[in-house]
């Protein structure tokens, strides 16, 4: 018998299982694809939320499950907001959060802009300098406490090189004048790349001719960095900020490496404290009150910024 | 006559710029290149002052780290039979005598099982909903997009507590699959809004021809689309693979023995009187190398993968 074409596509359709999909509408469809994700999200992190939230209003103990719960209302909340430690944690997340974007704001931008001038290469030092941003914060957060090391510290070492201070005289991670900065180097040393990227590509998408057009009106390259390059970069900016900013509220992997909080707790940030509160104290209850409050902030504090993105971005 | 730009800068310019990146990449790079030195140091050049630049490559920091050892005393040491290899060599150089291997290696496949796990779950149940949300009408999109985004804000130690009772109630505390199941969850966010990003850009011409030509919109999906977000969904994979490599924080809290990652793991590595640090560096070297040869393979990704596609070039 001949075989004739239209045997050839027969064979080529897909069985059956084919054919029952084929019975799918669009939207059928649209649920199948969407709905294990949310599924997965709402078990791990709206179920918890939920269960956080619960037992923010109780006194549970993780570490002794069998015990009475007791539903203490607003307690929590009001002993955390009255507590005097609590404000000091958020005074120094509040300082490590300002510097280091202050500084890889500053540093991350002038690279940008320099990397901007296109010179033969900058592709390839560009990838070069991105490269601490990838590592793992708590593997480099550990080895940079041997960085640190007062006199066999290369950290050290390089500041008395360079102002002829001994190296031996100064304790980054032991001083409580100088652990606070301590921190704040480390994480602008990984994180400033971040910016700089980000400000890379705001650079790049200016189009060359509005600096043409400016130069032929005449205005000096002061003018034209003002008015031109710092208004078209600032949304690319202000991006790069929110990210820094939600990204170090939440930090904890790099500090607790370094310095765990101390000496004291003078580099003790919100999320090291909670952890402390939650995982060595297990007072889960008022950590749970801790957490919703945290939440809140952050959310409320990255709605309110990215209502302002919006506006500069429609200028 | 070559043409003239006035937005080119002049060659000066490009001089003194090119320079004073090279001089912040070089400062920058001086840490990482200070952990791959330190790998190969023998203890007393790692903390030598000042800070060694030349020094001798030795490879005990690497048999540390992947061995634990017991101090012998010198009759015993001569009691025993030469050294049958180099690395026993090296140990019995310190009067000691190997014990065992280290826990370095369980560690890593740890890390490899996890990370691989969990990329590949997020990936793929990313794709499916990216697919959906670039293509369907889903009702209520912007509202589940943002939804998916804001998971990501929670400080990780906020969700820490319940899923810590969570999985000590479902009996997934320090395993593999709770590992793997928190960071696919984790990573999710980024996987769906990094591949819708990918699959917005493809032609939705190429999907209405097939389905003209009697493709199933399943045989459209994985025909026509997939093999064109090929690139996107690599990338994508690789900016997964990465987090979950790198992930600190959930791994201290919900794992101790069994499922224990390298991160919280390399910080523990004691030798003699505190961190013995060419041990410390040579895991560092072997943890850290992957994801730098993955950051230069991606360098042309990195944008997009680093703000959630927010960015692009």
């Amino acid at each position: 018998m001949a075989v004739t074409p239209i045997d050839h596509v027969a064979k080529a359709t897909p069985p059956s299982v084919a054919s029952k999909i084929r019975g799918l509408s669009d939207r059928t469809i649209a649920w199948l694809f969407v709905a294990p994700t949310i599924f997965l999200l709402l078990a791990v992190n709206i179920f918890p939320l939920i269960w956080t939230i619960n037992l923010s209003f109780t006194n549970f103990r993780a570490n002794r499950p069998n015990r009475d719960v007791d539903y203490i209302g607003l307690r929590n909340y009001e002993r955390i907001l009255t507590d005097g430690d609590i404000w000091l944690t958020m005074q120094a997340t509040a300082h490590f959060l300002f510097w280091t974007i202050v500084l890889q704001v500053l540093i991350g931008f002038t690279l940008a802009w320099l990397i901007n001038r296109k010179f033969k290469g900058n592709d390839l030092w560009t990838t070069l300098i991105v490269l601490p941003m990838m590592l793992s914060p708590a593997v480099v957060g550990n080895f940079w406490t041997f960085l640190y090391q007062p006199q066999i510290g290369l950290f050290n070492y390089g500041i008395s090189f360079l102002t002829g201070v001994d190296p031996s005289s100064f304790q980054m991670i032991g001083d409580v004048a100088l652990a606070p900065w301590s921190i704040v180097i480390v994480d602008t040393w990984m994180w400033t790349p971040f910016v700089m990227l980000i400000c890379l590509a705001g650079l790049r998408s200016i189009p060359d001719y509005i600096y043409e057009a400016a130069e032929i009106d005449r205005a000096s390259k002061w003018r034209q960095f003002w008015t031109i390059t710092i208004p078209m970069v600032l949304p690319f900016l202000m991006l790069a900020v929110l990210f820094r900013g939600i990204e170090n509220f939440k930090m904890f992997d790099l500090v607790v490496q370094l310095t765990g909080g101390g000496p004291g707790s003078v580099t003790e940030l919100t999320s090291i404290n909670l952890k402390r509160e939650a995982f060595e104290k297990w007072r889960t209850g008022y950590a749970s009150a801790y957490a919703i409050i945290l939440f809140v902030t952050v959310f409320g504090l990255a709605s309110i910024y990215v209502k302002a993105l919006n506006k500069v971005k429609e200028r | 006559m070559s043409s003239y730009s006035i937005t080119e800068p002049s060659s000066r310019q490009k001089w003194v710029a090119g320079s004073l990146v090279i001089f912040y990449a070089v400062i920058t790079l001086l840490p990482l290149v200070w952990i791959l030195t330190t790998g190969f140091k023998s203890p007393v050049d790692a903390i030598a002052y000042p800070p060694k630049v030349m020094f001798e490559p030795s490879l005990e920091g690497y048999v540390n780290l992947f061995t634990t050892r017991t101090r012998v005393s010198q009759e015993q040491l001569e009691a025993l039979p030469p050294p049958a290899t180099w690395y026993e060599e090296i140990v019995r150089n310190r009067d000691m005598v190997i014990a065992g291997p280290s826990r370095y290696g369980e560690r890593f496949l740890n890390s490899v099982i996890i990370g691989f796990g969990s990329t590949f779950l997020s990936v793929f149940l990313g794709t499916l909903a990216a697919y959906a949300f670039s293509r369907f009408k889903v009702p209520l999109k912007d509202d589940l997009l943002f939804f998916i985004l804001s998971t990501r804000m929670m400080p990780p130690i906020a969700v820490a507590i319940p899923i810590f009772l969570m999985f000590r109630t479902l009996g997934l505390s320090d395993t593999h699959l709770g590992m793997i199941l928190l960071y696919t969850a984790v990573n999710i966010s980024l996987a769906v809004w990094l591949l819708k990003g990918f699959i917005d850009e493809i032609p939705r011409e190429y999907e209405e021809a097939a389905l003209i030509d009697g493709y199933t919109r399943f045989q459209a999906f994985y025909k026509v689309v997939l093999p064109q977000a090929a690139t996107g969904i690599a990338s994508t994979a690789i900016f997964c693979l990465i987090f979950s490599w790198n992930e600190y924080a959930f791994a201290v809290l919900l794992t101790s023995g069994t499922a224990q990652t390298a991160p919280p793991f390399i910080p523990t590595i004691i030798g003699v009187g505190g961190q013995d640090w060419p041990a410390v560096a040579a895991g560092a070297t072997l943890f850290l190398v992957p994801v730098m040869v993955f950051t230069i393979l991606l360098r042309k990704h990195l944008l997009r993968g680093i703000t959630f596609g927010a960015v692009r070039k």
